[in-house]
């Protein structure tokens, strides 16, 4: 249960939620892709309460990314066509759109026409991602995506994450527990604790008074 | 003609004395479940008791109903049918969903209602309109048939929505309504709800012989005649298992969704 929550996310930059797993972290981004609404208070986007807009325009523009990838019945190609359809990409416009998030996703064009449930955990996990990107958001949320990664796999998804937000210049909103992982990439920082905002800011000023390196024990 | 011959015979009489004679069949039920320990025995006995009962009940009914011959009699009958189904197939659900009696009764009145009056008015030209004869036996199959389709519909809908939350959830995060979101979960409850009346459909005369063209038949009636009225059974059927279905389905649909595409805590 989050509260008293009061946070400001800044623009085009990559804000890492951090805290412990439980504290609040995942209740907050399925707030603002509103799969929640918050008992009390407001959520403003562009200075209007994101209950003012219609709600499938609005996760269009807030694209939330799960922990654990979900793959839509079908090939990846299948599960970009389905973001397609629901962001109203015109036919003409598909194939072009889907090259460009896969190379933002950083798969190999081969992949597009292989079923979903065949890929590796890594693997769904950017397509996840592209799947998101296909509806063209201006914020995307992605909740732990290096979770269920390797060391490996995980800090090479980050450098995606990184270069999309300078290449996209979107406004990224990472949760995680691993503030190591998140000192690299973050811009800002706001952590999470038992459903309390315990301090916001700089991510390098905010990162570098948590544990250190701590992953599982912040 | 052998046939005409056979046709022609009387009716053998069942007597009381005859039933208690069946009776037999049903401790052969009773031996087995004892037997294997299934804990089924009791409620073989109290099943076939109810049976005798409800059953006597509603033919002393329909005697006086004929005999009455009110229309609006044979529409309380029609309705009492149909309540008894709605609550019968929200019993059976696991999960009690405020309102599903509500869309259960509505899918059924319009699943059945409409195929009884489809079939009434344009196939058997039934004459009265209410003439209780043909109408109160057509709509106990079609709605007995439309309960089980309802139930197994609505089970499955409940199911899959449970186990496919997080893709649902996947898809109104990416901005799909939520009619698009369940659009999977919709599917398969359908498909689970009407797979039994396409199986009938398709062994119908070769695996089983159906109850009403054999009761037809017994009294008396052409064979012909009596396979005639089962296709006509076997596609009313179809319809009311259908319309049935998607109705209940598309109404309870949406108690997963808020009015904000969100899922419902509780379905989580």
């Amino acid at each position: 249960m989050l509260q008293n929550v009061d946070i400001t996310i800044p623009r085009h930059v990559i804000t890492v939620l951090c805290g412990p797993s439980g504290g609040g972290k995942t209740s907050l981004l399925r707030l603002l892709n509103r799969l929640d609404d918050p008992v009390q208070g407001d959520i403003l986007l562009d200075g209007r309460p994101i209950v003012e807009y219609v709600v499938t325009e609005l996760r269009h523009r807030v694209a939330l990314v799960f922990q654990t990838p979900v793959m839509f019945p079908g090939t990846v190609l299948d599960n970009l066509a389905v973001a397609a359809e629901l962001a109203g990409v015109q036919d003409d416009q598909f194939d072009r759109l889907a090259s460009q998030v896969m190379l933002l996703a950083e798969l190999e064009p081969s992949l597009l026409e292989r079923p979903g449930d065949e890929l590796s955990v890594g693997q769904k996990q950017r397509v996840n991602l592209a799947r998101a990107l296909m509806t063209s958001p201006e914020v995307l949320l992605l909740d732990e995506p290096t979770s269920a990664l390797d060391p490996k796999t995980a800090r090479a998804l980050m450098k995606t994450i990184g270069s999309l937000s300078e290449v996209r210049r979107l406004t990224i909103i990472v949760a995680t527990h691993r503030v190591s992982e998140a000192r690299q990439y973050a811009h800002h920082a706001v952590v999470v604790q038992e459903g309390r905002v315990i301090d916001s800011g700089d991510a390098a000023r905010v990162l570098s008074r948590l544990p250190d390196p701590d992953d599982a024990s912040l | 003609m052998q046939t005409l011959d056979v046709l022609e015979q009387p009716i053998l009489d069942l007597t009381w004395i005859d039933l208690t004679v069946a009776v037999g069949l049903v401790l052969i039920s009773i031996g087995v479940s004892c037997w294997h320990r299934t804990g089924l025995a009791r409620s073989f006995a109290v099943g076939a008791l109810r049976t005798v009962l409800q059953l006597t009940l509603v033919g002393y009914l329909l005697v006086y109903i004929f005999a009455i011959d009110r229309w609006y009699l044979v529409v309380a009958i029609l309705l009492l049918m149909l309540a008894v189904a709605s609550k019968a197939a929200v019993d059976r659900q696991d999960a009690k969903t405020p309102g599903l009696f509500g869309i259960t009764g509505v899918a059924l009145l319009l699943g059945s209602g409409l195929t009884l009056i489809y079939v009434s008015i344009m196939v058997v030209h039934v004459d009265p309109w209410y003439n209780p004869r043909y109408l109160i036996p057509l709509f106990g199959m079609i709605l007995g048939n439309a309960m089980n389709a309802a139930t197994l519909a609505a089970d499955r809908l409940a199911g899959e929505m449970e186990t496919r939350h997080t893709e649902v959830e996947a898809y109104l995060a990416l901005g799909a309504s939520s009619v698009r979101a369940a659009r999977e979960p919709v599917r398969r409850a359908l498909r689970a709800s009407m797979i039994p009346t396409v199986n009938a459909l398709m062994v119908v005369g070769i695996v089983s012989l159906p109850g009403m063209m054999t009761g037809q038949i017994i009294a008396g009636a052409d064979p012909l005649l009596a396979i005639r009225y089962q296709i006509v059974v076997m596609f009313m059927l179809g319809s009311a298992v259908a319309l049935a279905s998607v109705i209940v389905v598309l109404g309870y649909r949406r108690t997963f969704f808020t009015a904000a595409e969100q899922l419902r805590a509780k379905d989580v």
